[in-house]
């Protein structure tokens, strides 16, 4: 699949974003006033920059308000319809942390689990394509969650569960990584299938539909290199979990360890969002010869 | 649930106007839909007889040529150096006085040093009308090039061809052998009969070097080797006489195989034995005497022969007989040569066996036969075969093509239910065709119709010392029976000077600068080529086309040609109409659209001109214009009194073939859809040349002028009369260096010979045979400017054989260096298993030259794309006699595009870019828009 | 509209004979055509004279090459577009409700005023029958011509798709294959019509008819007038034999 900067961004920052907001609607920590502001103010803005940088992607961003609509069946729906109940059930939360020194933990819980929720529903909006085989799995959504929520524990200061929670993502990508290398061929779609002619003989594109480009092939029929993927893959697993485990175990908390984990950790969240996307083969490829 | 709903019955357009497909010379029935005066959809004109509905992609695409931004917009002058591409538009009036200051002085002088040759040209039998009135001798459209092998051996052996001039009986073949088709001039009947003979579940039999489209869909697929189809196919004429599967009868009745041949040394050697009438004679098996073909009441005899004053007259048969039961022949012994194993060879000789002689069918539909017998039945040998430039672009390709129609005729399958029919107004032996003229005199119209078909040496176009008449030197001893012209060697002859110079090269419709030249690089040198004084080699250039083509930027003078959608044409029975076997018919193209810009119809434009120019039959007494404009020309012109350019709705609109103009006609063509049909009589629609029936209505038609019952010519008299003066015999004498090669090809019996260009190629180095292919959605050089078939094709890879593959390295994404004798290109490559192991090929005419075509210069057809045209050299390389042999058909003189041998190897890693590389012509067009996504207001 | 209907009335599609179609790219030019003219937006063409150019299709034409153990290497051409699905996934990832599959004859269909051009269903969709326009923004695909089909300003005899109608070959069918007495069903039942990409679990309404065996020609070899080790005399000797004889019986 494409890679395209817009959901590579949109899944990394509003994951991160509502990770935070899961840690500090259940209280681990509970600020008020300026750090409330400030706390709140970064989950809020990740999660809402996420959501815009979303919208970069649609082809009619002023018809946005449609996809709250179908709910009932698309994960693309649930996940807005999720993102905005999360961002409002929090808001009476945030307020009071911030304005009137009190935490409202009714909302805050309830808001912690609609943002829980809200990053399984992103993970699922890419588990439930079944032409894309890699993320077509149960290991998916970890690496969703594990991401989201241990980006917010080190936002929200918190070394301990941030260490361990970087640990699990550590295992969450190893796990995704090594289960998806062989979904495409559990998946049993081959271009034998894919046009019926499996049984008469090996079956090789000859020639595309058309010599010129098209979406299909620009969207969807994206390659890695074996090797340049294998980089990437350790820079995402030593900058976006192992770097920042090993901060926060070696070095004393405060203000410059927790950053330089942060930094790490998105940045190597970055390499593994693109990796996910163009890592993953659609089983359209089949029809054009790719795979 | 509550679902969204939408317009299921939209307007689809204000209105319906029935015109002709030009996208290629199918010319299938289209229904323009019109919305707001805007064209808005293209689909196919179902109660048309050629298409009956459908459409392929160039005919669907047709809006997008007519939205091309490559039209050309005014007439223009060149300005900056020939090939530049600089010009200034100039007006009409400006234009056609040039023209007439040009042309006028040279026809009062030496009317034969204008070169008129005219491309695709589907107004053949008017542009070759006013030629010669104007007097050249030089003119011709594109035949010589494209398929002459086909249409001449077709036509001097039955009458006929395939080509436009007939096809197999689709609704009830059994069996089906295509030879060297990609695409073809039929192109939607192909398809059409192909699907037809799918749904019955008949088998087809594709034989070409490369397995795709015609050929992928085809039962079995016989990968041949390119240039080896003339043995495969004696292969199975040999197989077929050693079981006796053989039509005896239809052989004595329809052919000349029982005419008696002398074989007695001497000037009558290979000629037939004739009576004091001059009747060929054939052995009457009950008396044993020779008697004329044609007496009643005799059982012709096909076994033995007469001896008369000591000379031996043996029946064609047997000479036939002898010749391809030799071993020679044995299927084991041309497997190699052909890339055919033998046991192949012998299943489809077996079937073709089965299938004729077992499935014979019959159809309760009594004829009678121009002897005056009476027949009951029509009876069938339901095998079919087809054949086109695979077979006919070769420089063996003549007597491929009389090869294959033998095979035709001794199973009994030409013009019988199941087997090959003509279309109206063929069948039409050589001899009812015209011969060849080119006698011309100052301000004189010329003796007669430029091409025809020669009977014998006496018709060749040559002067008392043997030196071609025409430029393309058409009818010379190179090329005897070059029965479409020349039109590829016009430019390096005139180049040459020879035989002799020409003044002005007036060319219409033909990329001649690009795709259908030999040797492009070359012709683009000779075009700009300079005298000593600095003048053009080739004086003038006046050039017509639609668009802009590589070919504009080398004229002087360019006359822009509406689209097809803006003209008055006719698709006539004078030329080459759209018959279909069971009917006659013609049509009409007529403007759906007026045109948004300077532009005129070239057919209008060209009256125009020989009305300034007074040429006879475009001017009335008073020395004004005879015609206003084309369709005045297409409604009043007549050829013959009564036989004019369409031939329905004639005199009061009743008349079929035959009548008085009629000022309505195009009207009535307009109301009947923009085509006239008139289905053939059921007894005369089987056996055409021999029944009576048939030959009558095609007197009624205005075809004939009295009926012209022929029998095939199995054994061909008038190539014998070519190879006696070879031999030495008669008073017109061939060059003494082309003695030999006559007496080799001109036989008249169907040979197989190696391509030349096998013969003198060494194997070792040049082990490859490189063909191109149309693709089936792209006409030539025109389909990519239309932006929604330059998705499909627009780059050329080089596809190769799992073999060279291997053994070259090839990864995807490598490029190859195809080398010839003559040239280099670099092109992309591909594998392809299904393909002949020791082919290369990749598509035709895709190509583009930087600048051309409107065309951003980084185009993939510029950039990805070669031509094998700068490989293929119009001369074959010199082979130390001192002489440069043609790189043709030594017979009809037909272009051997397909001869070509290459090697191959891989390109240096980061070619990215494919040679040639010429530099960027100046475009006379602005730049094309960016972004396409139309829709006509309603 | 994103849940799928639990049954539709009908299941309107095509039947494409893999043994028929010479690949010769008609449909893909008709429909684009029509539907550039019809329903929707116009489909575009991006860069069209340029150096890229992308232009948005409905039904495109792969070609395939199958290697065979035994016999000669085979092409096949292969158009496709838009199945139509029983169990279309693109239906159900969209957020909008811009896609939705029809009642009464089951063709999926994308309501492009209510398309946001997120792109999910194209990535749904196992077949890439799907395309996002260039120019406007919203999601394409084969609507099954819903607007010639039904459409009463038509003949009845036109009232049937674009590529259809427009096939040289006969390649394309169509008609209801829910009705087990349909055309089309009658031609899956008799040539073994199959899914393709069964295991995406979408099934499919349209059905390929796959190629019939290719290089299966066996007759047995002629038999000779003549013994076939007689010298080449001989041979043309006995051939003449035969010839009186066979003539004497004419
Ligand atoms: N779409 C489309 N239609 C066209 C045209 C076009 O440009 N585009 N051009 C029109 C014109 S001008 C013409 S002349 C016709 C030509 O129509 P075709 O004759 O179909 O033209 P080609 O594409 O040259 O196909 C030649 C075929 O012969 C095969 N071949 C080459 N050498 C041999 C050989 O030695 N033996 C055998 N058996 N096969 C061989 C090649 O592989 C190829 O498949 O098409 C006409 N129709
Ligand atoms: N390598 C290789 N070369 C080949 C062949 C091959 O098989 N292989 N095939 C050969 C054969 S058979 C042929 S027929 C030739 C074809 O070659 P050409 O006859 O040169 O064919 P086109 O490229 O179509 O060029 C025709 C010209 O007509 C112009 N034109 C189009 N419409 C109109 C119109 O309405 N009015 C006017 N005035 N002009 C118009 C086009 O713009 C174009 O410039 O190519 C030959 N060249
Ligand atoms: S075959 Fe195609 S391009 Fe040729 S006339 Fe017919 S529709 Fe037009
Ligand atoms: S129009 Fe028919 S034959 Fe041509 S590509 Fe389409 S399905 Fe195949
Ligand atoms: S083919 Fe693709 S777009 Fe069509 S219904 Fe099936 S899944 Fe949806
Ligand atoms: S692109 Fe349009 S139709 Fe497709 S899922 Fe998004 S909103 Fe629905
Ligand atoms: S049914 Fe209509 S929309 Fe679908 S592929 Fe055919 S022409 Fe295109
Ligand atoms: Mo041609």
């Amino acid at each position: 699949m494409h890679p395209a900067p817009s959901l590579i961004l949109f899944t990394v920052l509003s994951g991160t974003g509502f990770g935070l907001l899961v840690w500090l609607g259940l209280g681990l920590r509970a600020p008020t006033g300026l750090a409330a502001f400030i706390l709140f103010g970064l989950g809020y803005g990740l999660a809402g920059a996420g959501l815009i940088a979303a919208a970069f992607h649609l082809g009619h961003p002023e018809r946005a308000l449609k996809a709250f609509t179908q709910w009932r069946s698309s994960w693309l729906s649930r996940e807005a319809v999720l993102a905005a109940a999360t961002l409002a059930v929090m808001a009476p939360h945030a307020a009071g942390s911030v304005f009137a020194a009190t935490p409202l933990p009714f909302f805050g819980w309830l808001g912690a689990l609609l943002a829980l929720v809200t990053i399984f529903a992103t993970s699922m909006i890419y588990v439930q394509i079944k032409a894309v085989p890699r993320w077509h799995h149960w290991s998916t959504p970890p690496v969703f969650l594990l991401a989201g929520l241990a980006g917010g524990a080190a936002l929200a200061g918190q070394a301990i569960l941030a260490l361990w929670l970087m640990l699990a993502l550590a295992i969450a990508m190893v796990v995704h990584w090594m289960a998806g290398d062989g979904q495409f061929a559990q998946a049993g779609s081959t271009a034998g299938t894919a046009t019926g002619l499996g049984d008469l003989g090996t079956v090789r594109l000859l020639e595309p539909p058309h010599s010129g480009q098209n979406y299909l092939l620009r969207e969807m029929v994206h390659e890695v290199g074996r090797k340049h993927a294998y980089k990437l893959r350790l820079i995402a697993l030593g900058a976006g979990a192992v770097l920042p485990a090993l901060l926060l175990l070696l070095f004393p908390v405060g203000y410059l360890v927790i950053a330089l984990a942060l930094i790490a950790h998105i940045f190597g969240m970055l390499a593994q969002r693109w990796l996910f996307f163009a890592e993953a083969e659609h089983v359209v490829g089949l029809y054009y010869g790719k795979r | 649930m509550n679902q969204p709903a939408p317009d299921l019955s939209p307007k689809v357009s204000d209105e319906i106007r029935k015109t002709t497909c030009y996208m290629c010379a199918c010319r299938c029935g289209i229904n323009v839909h019109m919305k707001g005066g805007q064209v808005a959809y293209i689909e196919g004109n179902r109660d048309h007889p050629v298409n009956r509905g459908v459409l392929c992609a160039k005919g669907s695409a047709g809006i997008m040529q007519h939205l091309s931004p490559a039209r050309l917009r005014a007439p223009l002058k060149r300005v900056g150096p020939r090939g530049s591409g600089e010009f200034e538009e100039i007006s009409w009036d400006e234009a056609l006085r040039i023209a007439t200051d040009w042309l006028g002085p040279l026809r009062e002088k030496a009317p034969e040093k204008l070169a008129f040759f005219t491309g695709r040209d589907q107004s053949q039998s008017f542009t070759g009308w006013w030629a010669q009135a104007f007097g050249t001798p030089n003119w011709a459209a594109h035949g010589g090039f494209c398929s002459v092998n086909m249409a001449a051996a077709g036509i001097y052996t039955m009458g006929g061809a395939f080509w436009e001039f007939g096809q197999p009986d689709w609704e009830r073949t059994k069996l089906f052998l295509l030879f060297g088709v990609a695409e073809d001039h039929d192109s939607n009947p192909i398809k059409m009969g192909l699907g037809r003979l799918k749904e019955r579940g008949a088998r087809v039999i594709g034989v070409n070097p490369i397995r795709s489209g015609y050929n992928a869909v085809a039962d079995d697929w016989v990968g041949i080797t390119p240039g080896t189809d003339g043995l495969f196919i004696l292969s199975l004429v040999h197989e077929l006489l050693r079981a006796g599967k053989i039509d005896l009868g239809y052989l004595i009745r329809y052919t000349n195989a029982p005419y008696l041949v002398n074989a007695q040394e001497g000037p009558e050697k290979g000629l037939f034995l004739r009576d004091a009438d001059g009747k060929p004679m054939v052995r009457d098996r009950r008396t044993g005497q020779a008697v004329a073909w044609d007496a009643p009441d005799i059982a012709p005899d096909l076994a033995n022969g007469v001896e008369i004053d000591g000379v031996t007259h043996l029946p064609v048969f047997r000479h036939l007989a002898d010749r391809y039961l030799s071993e020679e022949y044995a299927p084991d012994n041309v497997a190699d040569r052909c890339g055919v194993p033998a046991a192949r060879i012998r299943a489809i000789a077996a079937e073709i066996a089965r299938v004729a002689f077992e499935e014979e069918i019959t159809l309760d539909q009594p004829w009678t036969d121009f002897r005056g017998v009476k027949h009951d039945k029509m009876v069938g040998r339901p095998v079919a075969m087809h054949a086109m430039r695979g077979v006919s672009a070769h420089s063996n390709g003549f007597q491929t093509c009389r090869a294959l129609h033998m095979l035709q005729i001794l199973i009994g399958s030409i013009e019988t239910p199941g087997g090959f029919r003509f279309k109206p107004p063929y069948p039409k032996p050589p001899e009812a065709h015209p011969r060849p003229h080119a006698k011309h005199a100052p301000g004189q119209p010329l003796d007669g119709p430029h091409l025809g078909y020669p009977l014998g040496p006496e018709h060749l176009l040559i002067e008392e010392d043997g030196a071609p008449k025409r430029i393309d030197k058409a009818f010379s001893w190179e090329a005897p029976l070059s029965a479409h012209g020349m039109m590829h060697m016009v430019i390096s002859n005139a180049h040459a000077g020879d035989p002799y110079e020409i003044d002005t090269l007036f060319l219409y419709m033909a990329n001649m600068a690009w795709n259908s030249s030999m040797n492009t690089s070359k012709v683009m040198e000779m075009l700009t080529d300079t005298t000593e004084d600095g003048s053009y080699r080739i004086p003038r250039i006046i050039y017509s086309d639609a668009y802009s083509s590589e070919m504009v930027a080398f004229a002087d003078l360019v006359l822009p040609d509406t689209t097809y959608l803006e003209r008055h044409d006719c698709i006539s029975l004078l030329d080459r109409p759209i018959c279909e076997a069971e009917a006659l018919a013609d049509s009409i193209r007529w403007p759906v659209v007026a045109p948004d810009r300077d532009v005129r119809p070239f057919q209008s434009v060209l009256l125009d001109l020989g009305a300034r120019l007074k040429l006879p039959g475009m001017v009335k007494d008073d020395g004004t214009p005879k015609f206003s404009d084309y369709a005045d020309y297409i409604t009043h012109h007549e050829r013959r009194p009564g036989v004019g350019p369409l031939a329905g709705f004639r005199g009061n609109g009743d008349g079929k073939g035959r009548g008085a103009p009629n000022p309505d006609q195009i009207a009535r063509y307009i109301e009947n859809g923009g085509f006239w049909i008139d289905h053939i009589p059921e007894e005369a629609q089987f056996y055409k040349p021999w029944n009576a029936a048939y030959q009558d209505w095609a007197v009624a038609r205005g075809l004939y002028d009295s009926p012209q019952p022929y029998l095939f010519n199995l054994w061909s008299e008038t190539l014998r009369k070519f190879q006696l003066a070879a031999e030495g015999h008669g008073d017109r004498q061939p060059p003494e260096y082309l003695r030999a090669r006559l007496i080799e090809t001109m036989d008249p019996l169907p040979i197989w010979y190696p391509t030349f260009t096998d013969a003198e190629t060494d194997p070792a180095e040049y082990p490859l045979h490189a063909l191109t292919q149309r693709p089936m959605a792209h006409y030539h050089s025109w389909g990519s400017q239309n932006a929604w078939l330059r998705q499909i094709h627009g780059h050329t890879p080089l596809y190769v054989s799992g073999d060279i593959w291997a053994e070259h390295g090839f990864a995807e994404g490598d490029w190859a260096t195809l080398t010839s004798p003559h040239g280099r290109i670099t092109l992309p490559v591909v594998r392809m298993d299904a393909l002949n192991a020791c082919t290369v090929w990749t598509w035709n005419a895709i190509a583009k030259r930087r600048g051309a075509w409107a065309l951003d210069k980084r185009a993939p057809e510029a950039e990805k794309s070669s031509l094998l045209n700068h490989l293929i050299h119009e001369l074959l390389p010199t082979k130390g006699d001192g002489l440069r042999w043609a790189n043709s058909d030594p017979i009809t003189g037909q272009a051997a595009w397909y001869d070509l041998r290459v090697k191959i190897e891989k390109a240096p890693a980061g070619q990215s870019v494919s040679h040639p590389a010429h530099p960027p012509q100046a475009s006379p067009v602005p730049k094309a828009p960016q972004d396409m996504a139309l829709k006509a207001r309603v | 509209m994103t849940s799928l209907p639990e049954k539709t009335q009908k299941k309107l599609g095509l039947v494409i004979d893999l043994d028929t179609c010479v690949g010769c790219h008609a449909c893909v030019i008709s429909c684009k055509g029509w539907n550039t003219e019809n329903y929707g937006a116009p489909l575009a063409d991006l860069d069209a004279y340029g150096e890229s150019p992308e232009g948005t299709f409905l039904n495109r034409v792969h070609s395939f090459e199958v290697v065979r153990e035994e016999a000669t290497p085979m092409v096949v051409h292969f158009p496709k577009s838009c199945l139509h699905c029983d169990d279309a996934p693109c239906v159900t990832v969209c957020p909008t409700g811009a896609s939705y599959k029809r009642v009464e004859d089951g063709i999926v269909l994308v309501n492009e005023s209510d398309c946001i051009g997120c792109g999910l269903c194209a990535w749904a969709c196992p077949y890439g029958a799907r395309e996002m326009d260039g120019a406007e923004k919203v999601m394409k695909k084969c609507t099954l011509c819903v607007d010639r089909i039904y459409n009463e300003n038509l003949p009845e005899e036109d009232r049937e798709p674009a590529c259809v109608r427009t096939c040289p070959a006969g390649a394309r069918h169509f008609g209801d294959l829910s009705d087990p007495d349909s055309d089309v069903s009658q031609l899956v039942a008799e040539r073994g019509g199959i899914d393709l990409m069964p295991e995406q679990g979408t099934k499919p309404v349209n059905k390929y008819l796959p190629p019939r065996p290719r290089d299966a020609l066996e007759v047995p070899d002629l038999k000779p007038l003549s013994a076939p080790k007689t010298p080449k005399t001989e041979q043309a000797k006995g051939f003449v034999g035969w010839l009186d004889r066979a003539l004497e019986k004419l």
